[in-house]
């Protein structure tokens, strides 16, 4: 079968049948270098991940809701040293917001979400064999297992994990005097970073490679669906901002480690002055938001992508404003690495510097209007097939509306000065850029099963599931705007301290029932998932009939992705309900009828 | 006990679910059902639900504002606070338009154009005009909110005024200290090497240099008597040379310290910033004058704290090695927000809003706000006393692995040790 695999498998097995080698054990499902394969091991490894940090988040939110109570759940967890009597530690309450934080950011929506789907639809939608180093991309996953396995290692440190938040700031996250947790918990916090950096720099190339120079024929950059372009401007993104997160940590670790002063100056801790002087810890908070915002959309932007995608699928029409779509991708990509200091009005920062920030970040909401608005446009006289994946899309432009606003008060450094660091900035991110790209991921999950798995996922299951899911993101996230404004601090054990507070406790109540709603929701799906995946019906090449190029390769997985030559591609993706068509669907391999004009949105 | 109920009845609550989704599938099958078809009736049931749920949202945001909107802060009682709660109003009357348009519009279109079978969507791929429209009506909206929002900043940004009164507020884990100028007006120079018991903020005078030079010396004494008198193993002796070097560092520093003073002082005089410590008021107290301007100079000795006063609406960051300044008139005093808020026990409060440590969610100051008579009353008893730290109940000590001060220490810190032990 002509032009095979472009992976060497020159040491696997002799059998040859039809399409691909006959491979060990080791080599299909360990070291793989198959993009698809690899895809489902971020997948599997980011769900891991993800039930840890929800359960995480439960353990906070039970103190947070009942200050001080004994809790079976905390105490099975913690057991008695982080736990003494079923009572939440005050430390490991810092350390347990910290991993939460780094695990859903970095290992969940970064790795879980890019890693997945870029290495799942890079490959398959732009029409080639395998990403254009296998090796490289096996490399990849593997650092981020190797990362992963050395943060959750660190919850089991004397002294306990990192706790310095999940921004790590020095001279917190550099004094073990400090806290406990900026002992050997910080020292294993900044090298699994430090791995899971080269695994996202190493994915990341491999992506941009990919998309650049193994797209099949036909398909040019203006015809690629829009989950590669947010794939692509994504990995541009890391590829650029994620050094600079490494020096950062590496300067962190000198600090740490050599007595260098980098981020330290002048600092008396634990009865005793230190020797640093002439140092800034503002510098770290540069280095880190460098990295930082361009993260939020390094999150976003796939999740926005697979939500264009399967928004034109299930409304069975084009993306309104395909061009627009891209250019709006871009211009977020571009406008995201000149807005880090909104992070930092309140830092001493020269109030003139503020202001630009102000302007830039401000600049940002209107790409994502132009989103908003052309979802809307996209839903207006569609017929919208209420798969899960699609409830899953268009919840996420519920959350994107909804906590994208709040972020323009944010952005407003004269109002930040009143909202920084309370609930309300909790609230937004988490609504923003947590349930957003959260939701994208379903969405991704639920579309793309069954050309990952071979197998159909229960819809009425999906349902319960986003529909619980969905009430519970806003039981938990919109209450805690009015927890902020009315002046409550983020990262704080308990309220009780404060009479001033006494009026929006009870609303910590109600946000904690919704996350534990929310978090049982998950149940239904990880039981959807792996029992669909072993024992779901089998699924037909095209279930979503959809014009993409990875619904024209074969259901069961076989290396090369398409058992002849490659397709060629003869027009944009998104000929859906085409008038003058049959179907309401037009494969992008469907050649141009005589006197047929192409679209380009 | 209830707990592990609680506990049980979670556990038994997951494996009913799971059992029931696994009996409705069998039935389903039973009954010849593809479980992964979507139906008209799916189509159907969801399009009803993002109606239902559109509703639900409203009311869960009316309600929200209903039942919590008079526990959100009080009146801004500063008058840059005034000004930005307008800021602030002025921008929710535009986001709750965008709000409620925008999702009106999702949720009625995710409902009303649920699939059916006899019809085709419309084939709509892009309109330029519409694009625009929707590219320059934000960006206008956008302006006009950054040019409010800047000139906001600016006014409160800016530098105060030269007879402005100066504070300073000092964080460390966990508390806050105050430092009100002498009679001179001015705050005079610090230095972290002379922090100890009786100078918590380094206040540099030739007295608290000599004292601290003695105590460094009477510190290296004490290590060089114990290598002379005891055996240690190779391991104690090398860190107590470690110790004797790091004292003979900073004592090196400190008579840099005083020789730039001496410098300093006989060229400026009495304009030397080395020349106003020595009537400095250091204090466990925070008192404000009603309609006065107040420079609040911050600065931290540890980690990054955020000095957050809330009620006045004025935040900013404590950073080791620099001085972070805001400045702010309060214009409602302590007894009249007593009767706004109808509670006698009422208190302005400054709090720690940059995770700091275990003890971060309860580092708390109140700020008495009162005419300039009271204050002036209170100003004067102030000077009177010297320092004392008080008593460190307040701060819960965390139960495990608590930081605690290293014995070793060659400082003698009153003030942290006594933050510092449980």
């Amino acid at each position: 079968m002509g032009s095979v695999a472009t992976a060497p498998h020159a040491h696997a097995g002799h059998a040859h049948d039809a399409h691909h080698h006959e491979e060990s054990f080791v080599s299909k499902y360990v070291f793989s270098q198959d993009h698809k394969m690899i895809s489902k091991q971020y997948l599997i490894t980011a769900i891991v991940m993800a039930v840890v940090a929800v359960i995480m988040s439960i353990i906070f939110r039970l103190q947070l809701a009942w200050p001080g109570e004994s809790f079976a759940f905390t105490s099975f967890f913690l057991g008695e040293k982080w736990a003494p009597n079923g009572v939440l530690d005050p430390n490991m309450y810092l350390g347990l917001v910290t991993i939460h934080g780094t695990i859903m950011v970095f290992f969940v929506l970064t790795g879980g979400l890019s890693g997945t789907f870029s290495n799942l639809l890079i490959p398959l939608q732009v029409g080639a064999r395998d990403m254009a180093s296998g090796f490289l991309n096996m490399l990849s996953y593997w650092f981020f297992f190797l990362s992963s396995v050395l943060m959750l290692a660190s919850l089991y440190v004397e002294g306990g994990p990192a706790s310095a938040g999940w921004t790590v700031y020095p001279p917190l996250s550099a004094l073990p005097q400090s806290i406990p947790g900026s002992g050997a918990g910080m020292t294993l916090w900044l090298v699994s970073m430090a791995i899971f950096i080269a695994s996202a720099l190493l994915g990341g190339l491999n992506y941009v490679v990919t998309v650049l120079n193994l797209r099949t024929k036909g398909m040019k950059m203006t015809r690629m669906p829009l989950t590669i372009w947010a794939f692509f401007v994504t990995a541009v993104l890391g590829i650029l901002s994620f050094p600079v997160l490494l020096s950062a940590a590496l300067l962190l670790l000198m600090d740490r480690s050599l007595g260098t002063s980098f981020y330290l100056s002048e600092i008396h801790v634990a009865g005793e002055a230190l020797d640093h002087v002439g140092g800034s810890p503002i510098l770290f908070q540069h280095l880190f938001w460098f990295l930082g915002h361009p993260e939020v959309y390094i999150v976003l932007l796939p999740a926005l992508g697979i939500t264009s995608e399967v928004i034109a699928t299930n409304a069975r029409k084009p993306i309104f404003g395909y061009r627009a779509m891209i250019g709006s991708i871009l211009a977020i990509g571009f406008l995201s690495f000149i807005v880090w200091g909104h992070h930092m009005f309140l830092t001493g920062m020269n109030p003139f510097l503020g202001s630009v920030f102000v302007f830039t970040t401000l600049l940002i909401a209107i790409p994502s209007a132009v989103k908003v608005f052309n979802y809307l446009t996209t839903l207006w006289r569609g017929n919208l097939v209420m798969s899960p994946a699609m409830l899953f899309s268009i919840g996420l432009v519920a959350t994107f509306i909804a906590g994208g606003l709040t972020g323009i008060i944010l952005a407003d450094s004269a109002l930040d000065i009143n909202v920084h660091d309370t609930y309300f900035v909790v609230a937004h991110f988490h609504i923003v850029m947590g349930m957003s790209a959260i939701f994208g991921m379903f969405a991704g999950i639920y579309h793309w099963f069954p050309k990952m798995y071979g197998k159909m996922m229960n819809t009425k299951l999906g349902y319960a599931h986003f529909w619980l899911t969905f009430v519970a993101a806003f039981g938990v996230f919109f209450p805690m705007h009015f927890i902020g404004l009315a002046g409550a601090p983020r990262r704080y054990y308990s309220y009780t301290e404060f009479p001033m507070f006494d009026g929006v406790v009870d609303l910590n109540v109600l946000v904690t029932i919704f996350a534990i709603l929310g978090a049982l929701a998950q149940i239904l799906f990880l039981y959807n998932f792996f029992y669909s995946v072993f024992r779901g019906p089998k699924a037909v090449q095209n279930p979503w009939k959809g014009n993409t190029l990875e619904w024209t390769t074969p259901v069961e997985h076989i290396h090369g992705n398409w058992p002849g030559a490659i397709p060629t591609v003869h027009r944009w993706p998104y000929d859906y309900s085409k008038p003058g068509k049959a179907e309401d669907f037009v494969p992008q391999t469907v050649p141009l009828e005589h006197g047929e004009e192409e679209e380009h949105g | 006990m209830t707990k592990l109920l609680i506990l049980l009845v979670l556990v038994l609550a997951i494996l009913a679910v799971a059992q029931l989704a696994r009996v409705y599938e069998l039935t389903s099958k039973l009954r010849g059902k593809r479980e992964e078809d979507i139906s008209p009736a799916d189509n159907r049931m969801n399009a009803t639900l993002w109606w239902v749920f559109m509703v639900v949202y409203y009311a869960f945001f009316f309600w929200l504002m209903w039942a919590y909107g008079d526990k959100m802060l009080p009146v801004a009682a500063s008058e840059h606070g005034v000004a930005l709660d307008a800021l602030l109003n002025f921008n929710w009357v535009i986001l709750f338009i965008v709000f409620f348009i925008t999702n009106t519009l999702l949720f009625w279109f995710a409902g009303k154009y649920a699939y059916r079978a006899d019809r085709k969507a419309y084939y709509y791929a892009h309109n330029n005009k519409l694009e625009l429209v929707w590219t320059v009506v934000p960006a206008a909206f956008l302006a006009v909110i950054i040019i409010f929002g800047l000139r906001t900043w600016q006014d409160i940004t800016g530098p105060a005024s030269p007879d402005a009164l100066q504070v300073e507020l000092y964080a460390k884990q966990f508390d806050w200290t105050a430092r009100y100028p002498g009679e001179d007006g001015i705050l005079g120079a610090t230095d972290f090497r002379l922090i100890n018991g009786d100078n918590p903020l380094g206040i540099v005078t030739k007295e608290s240099i000599t004292k601290r030079l003695a105590e460094l010396a009477a510190d290296k004494a004490e290590i060089d008597s114990t290598l002379h008198h005891a055996i240690l193993p190779d391991g104690k002796v090398d860190e107590l040379h470690a110790q004797m070097a790091k004292i003979d560092r900073q004592a090196a520093r400190i008579v840099n310290l005083r020789t730039m003073m001496e410098q300093d002082m006989a060229e400026k005089g009495d304009a030397s910033a080395y020349a106003h410590g020595a009537d400095d008021v250091v204090i466990k107290e925070f008192h404000l004058p009603l309609r006065k301007e107040v420079n609040l100079l911050i600065r931290s000795r540890d980690v990054i704290h955020s000095a957050y006063i809330p009620h006045m609406r004025a935040q900013m960051n404590a950073v080791p090695g620099m001085t972070t300044s805001f400045k702010m008139v309060p214009t409602i005093s302590t007894d009249s927000m007593r009767l706004v808020m109808k509670d006698e026990a009422f208190d302005f409060i400054l709090l720690c809003n940059k995770i700091c440590g275990a003890s971060h969610y309860n580092m708390q100051m109140p700020l008495v706000v009162e005419e300039q008579g009271t204050y002036d009353a209170w100003y004067a008893e102030a000077r009177k006393k010297p320092f004392q730290a008080p008593p460190m109940a307040a701060a819960p000590a965390p139960p495990a692995a608590a930081p605690t001060a290293d014995s070793t220490s060659t400082t003698v810190d009153s003030t942290a040790t006594a933050a510092l032990k449980p």
